[in-house]
């Protein structure tokens, strides 16, 4: 039964440096707790038994199915191209034909209101377990959002403080119909791009209009065929994709795991490339800041140490941790106390935080010119949308608080205080919660494929409460999971009425599977003084 | 009685020892001796550089330079000064802080400048606010998607349609979906960036055509069953895959459709241009198109289309539908500025005659291409100063696979008077004349 309780201090890892922020020296001494405890034993078994029953249920099926016993409902191909090669193979539908078919009707779920800290969600309804699904007609109100990452709570309904938007629209229209390099580029980017510039610290910045599209459009302009990228295990597909079609050698390290990615270096640096032994020409390591399926923040400290030693360039995508973390939301540069020149390529994306759509890429000038000039998307890309940009420019000066309200800041810090009150009490009720304490996306594990259907269920119509799941292949096949996204706009009383459902629903399927249920109350015996404070 | 047989056999293996002749036993007993001594000596690896000493490794780590991330680029490239416009990129756009009549965004039916269009936006933006915050799976599905997604399946007549948040990734997405490593794709020279990148992604066997030639194609497809019969196992398995552009924006032409196919399986299109908005979709018969509800990763992996986005293309698409007859309009015009720009000295028209968006090349180009680039600028900046706004297509030059000669693209509107068409035209010809002679 192992726990990884890993406790160590930053300012330790930084070995002395005095980070500098804003000019002033800047420490920063928290301990940081991270957590991934390990399933007992029966849970595991089980859970594999439920896939087990699952596959055999699945082929009996296809079989029944096969010889009409069974009515197939799924599409088919067409009776002129029956005898081409199919389309799809067999094998490969199977997981969907059978196992997720059964519990699809937790995905996708459409809304029709914005994705605040509560939404409306269309009732639907099917007749065929789950081929096919009609709408009711009827709305559920009013349901508690766990599911979008609406970290800072800025992706709400309008309100007067939109107008800006309201006149950009009127003005610029929706579209831009040419790409950056030949009529696209409007004077709204300039000024996105200077403001995103002066929010990160760094000298410039580069807006694209998706930010899935940002990475699989720019590693491989950053890195090609003689060099060598080494990603992390838990990388997002958008990472994986762009280390692809670079064309360079990708090599994997265990997640988070410092020890790995230092073997891996060294031997880069000392072997070169395999069979020629010539160097390699760049060395890119490819980090996230927050990982959004196992709650866990990178260790930064350490992999800068490694990037100084070994002389590699360091690429972070921080889509789930820009504006979440960090005491003025700038991510997890500021989260360890440390300066954002020191990492060459910052990543990040304005979906979550920003309430708006698009990525953005961030470092010195030369990066960003060469950028400018070679990036696949500024060629080929249609660019921004002019309202887009101008959400996400009221978005930045909110929580920059240059409009002249502090609002900005409070949100972030009430999203630290909310993400750590969730988890905290989340771990005393004896759940199992992946990640570090100040992640605000919480997985909590369900483990067996019928929990994560019955779970999802339950929180929706009994508790009218929305919550995400993720199973295979997103996750690993015995660690299906519960994913909920604290936001800054939950109210105390919205995550007590979701704590008490969970508890509710946790003794209902019996999902306590944590052997270290921590007391809410705090060890008197370490007391050294039962003095009253002031 | 297993016991006595074997003794019995034992029996007989003694006497065989006794009745061998010596050299025989001999060589037995070295050959086994030889085989306990391999069986116990200890492997080695071959001696590589795994003797290097912990010193000499630090020494090497010490000393290995790796290349800067980015080369420099100089600072004049023209890429580093956009063309910056101040306002909206409509009809009378303002680049650069002058005024020109625009023949560079592809704003085919105007619909950029539209206020219905805009209206709705506003509407659906004091709904939703701008962001979807989620991916399709994961509440990111809002009813505005399942609306565009009908209404475009009605529109292109097919059974369904799925829509992508960027127009790049939809093909790029799509074409990875279907075809995997393994599978063959005839596709079109021409093919645009964003197809290749698909292709690329897909890691399937590529054979190009030359550009609308079907007897190429047919040549190509001849071979592939040639191949085939040699193989017949590994052909049963392959899938193979044809795709092309309905119009090509590297060359303003348009694919042979009837005499490639009779049905069509899946159709990608960019919502980016005529449609006044942003993001592609795919449509087509359900049991193709649902596939990539699972498997495409721009569509899984990525936030949904910003609602009001999505109510600006439902607008539009409702504006195509109540005017049918813009679309005549849109391709008298087309037709007007081809045959106005035939016969311009230096400048070649390359395009279909009702092809809205086309180029002009030049008709000798000097030996470099840096040079035919430098021309066609000056061209395009004369143009500017007259207050026509016209682009030069951009390409990737290292990274196209086949990679078109420089020119300057000029697109038509339905917004564009027939004077401002003459305009335009006479404007070129005078720049091309001033220029290249």
């Amino acid at each position: 039964m192992e726990i990884d309780v890993v406790q160590w201090s930053s300012a330790e890892q930084s070995q002395g440096r005095e980070p500098k922020q804003n000019g002033k020296p800047h420490f920063y001494d928290k301990l940081i707790v991270e957590s991934f405890e390990e399933a007992p034993l029966h849970v595991v078994v089980f859970t594999y038994m439920a896939y087990g029953i699952g596959t055999l249920f699945g082929y009996l099926r296809d079989f029944l199915r096969n010889w009409g016993i069974e009515k197939c409902n799924a599409a088919v191909e067409r009776k002129e191209q029956k005898d081409f090669v199919p389309l799809y193979q067999d094998f490969e539908n199977f997981y969907t034909r059978n196992l997720y078919m059964r519990i699809r009707d937790n995905w996708n779920r459409p809304i029709c209101s914005a994705p605040g800290p509560l939404f409306d969600v269309m009732e639907r309804v099917s007749d065929d377990y789950n081929w096919t699904f009609r709408f009711t007609g009827r709305i559920i109100k009013d349901v508690i959002n766990m599911g979008s990452y609406n970290f800072l709570g800025l992706a709400d309904k309008y309100d007067e403080s939109m107008k800006t938007i309201k006149d950009v629209l009127e003005v610029y229209g929706t579209g831009v119909a040419s790409t950056r390099h030949e009529m696209g580029t409007l004077d709204k980017h300039k000024e996105l791009e200077d403001l995103v510039a002066k929010f990160l610290n760094v000298e410039a910045a580069m807006v694209f209009g998706m930010g899935f599209a940002t990475n699989s459009m720019n590693i491989p302009a950053l890195v090609g065929k003689g060099c060598l990228i080494l990603s992390d295990e838990l990388n997002h597909t958008s990472l994986v994709l762009g280390a692809r079609l670079s064309g360079a050698t990708i090599r994997v390290f265990k997640h988070n795991n410092t020890q790995s990615l230092e073997k891996l270096l060294r031997d880069a640096v000392i072997y070169g490339q395999p069979r020629t032994r010539r160097a390699w020409k760049k060395i890119l390591i490819l980090v996230e800041g927050t990982y959004s399926m196992e709650g866990s923040i990178v260790h930064l400290p350490q992999i800068l140490a490694l990037k100084k030693k070994y002389k590699a360039y360091l690429y972070i995508d921080e889509a789930h941790s820009i504006g979440a973390v960090g005491p003025t939301g700038r991510g997890v540069t500021e989260f360890f106390g440390l300066d954002p020149h020191e990492v060459d390529v910052l990543m990040g994306t304005f979906t979550k935080s920003f309430g708006a759509s698009g990525g953005y890429i961030a470092g010195r000038k030369d990066l960003v010119d060469y950028l400018r000039v070679h990036s696949h998307s500024a060629v080929y890309a249609t660019s921004m949308s002019p309202p887009i940009a101008e959400q996400i420019i009221r978005s930045l000066k909110f929580i920059m608080g240059l409009d002249g309200t502090t609002q900005g800041l409070q949100r972030v810090q009430q999203l630290a205080k909310n993400t750590r009150y969730f988890r905290q009490r989340l771990q005393e009720m004896g759940f199992i919660i992946y990640g570090n304490e100040n992640a605000s996306v919480v997985p909590l594990l369900l483990y067996m494929p019928g929990k994560v259907a019955a779970f999802a269920r339950h929180m929706l119509q009994e508790k009218k409460i929305g919550v995400v799941v993720v199973g295979f292949p997103a996750t690993p096949l015995a660690e299906a999971r519960a994913r909920f996204c604290v936001s800054a706009s939950h109210t105390r009383e919205m995550l007590d009425t979701v704590l008490e459902a969970l508890d509710e629903t946790g003794d209902l399927l019996r999902l306590k599977y944590s052997r270290h249920k921590k007391s809410a109350r705090p060890e008197l015996y370490d007391e050294t003084s039962f003095e009253l404070e002031d | 009685m297993a016991t006595a047989t074997e003794q019995w056999v034992l029996v007989e293996m003694v006497q065989a020892l006794y009745e061998a002749p010596a050299y025989h036993l001999i060589l037995e007993g070295i050959l086994i001796l030889w085989i306990i001594r391999l069986l116990f000596s200890k492997t080695y690896k071959l001696q590589e550089r795994s003797d290097l000493t912990v010193k000499e490794k630090e020494e090497l780590i010490e000393e290995w330079q790796p290349e800067p991330l980015v080369p420099p680029v100089p600072k004049d490239h023209p890429a580093l000064n956009y063309n910056i416009v101040s306002g909206p990129p409509s009809h009378k756009i303002v680049v650069n802080g002058k005024e020109c009549i625009n023949f560079a965004s592809f704003n085919f039916l105007g619909l950029l400048d539209n206020p219905r269009v805009k209206a709705a936006a506003l509407a659906s933006l004091k709904k939703y606010g701008v962001g979807t915050c989620g991916p399709r799976g994961f509440y990111g599905t809002f009813d505005v998607h399942l609306d565009l997604e009908d209404r475009l399946a009605k529109f292109m007549k097919t059974e369904e349609a799925i829509i992508y948040s960027y127009g790049f990734a939809t093909i790029a997405s799509a074409i990875p979906a279907y075809s995997k490593r393994g599978d063959i794709v005839f596709v079109d020279r021409a093919a645009c960036f964003a197809i290749q990148k698909g292709l690329q992604a897909s890691r399937s066997d590529i054979k190009l055509f030359k550009h609308n030639d079907m007897a190429d194609l047919e040549r190509l497809l001849k071979e592939q069953e040639i191949e085939d019969q040699k193989n017949p196992r590994k052909a049963r398995v392959t899938r193979r895959f044809i795709v092309v552009e309905g119009l090509y924006m590297n060359t303003g032409t348009i694919c042979p459709l009837p005499e490639l196919i009779d049905d069509i399986d899946l159709i990608s299109a960019n919502m980016e241009n005529a449609l006044a908005s942003i993001g592609g979709f795919c449509c087509g018969r359900s049991f193709v198109i649902d596939h990539q509800r699972l498997s495409g990763q721009g569509y899984c992996f990525s936030a949904s289309l910003p609602p009001l986005l999505a109510a600006a293309a439902i607008e539009a698409l409702n504006i195509m539908e109540e005017n049918p007859g813009i679309f005549a309009v849109l391709k008298e015009k087309c037709r007007q500025i081809h045959k106005a720009l035939q016969g311009i000295s230096g400048l070649k028209v390359v395009g279909e005659s009702f092809s809205p968006a086309f180029h002009l090349q030049l008709e000798e180009s000097t030996r470099s291409r840096e040079q035919d680039v430098r021309l066609l600028q000056e061209i395009v900046d004369q143009c500017m100063n007259k207050n026509i706004a016209l682009t030069q297509a951009r390409y990737l030059e290292k990274e196209e696979k086949c990679l078109p000669p420089p020119s300057i693209r000029v697109v038509v509107t339905v917004e564009q008077t027939e004077e401002e068409l003459e305009r335009a035209a006479s404007t070129i010809k005078e720049v091309a004349q001033v220029v290249l002679l």
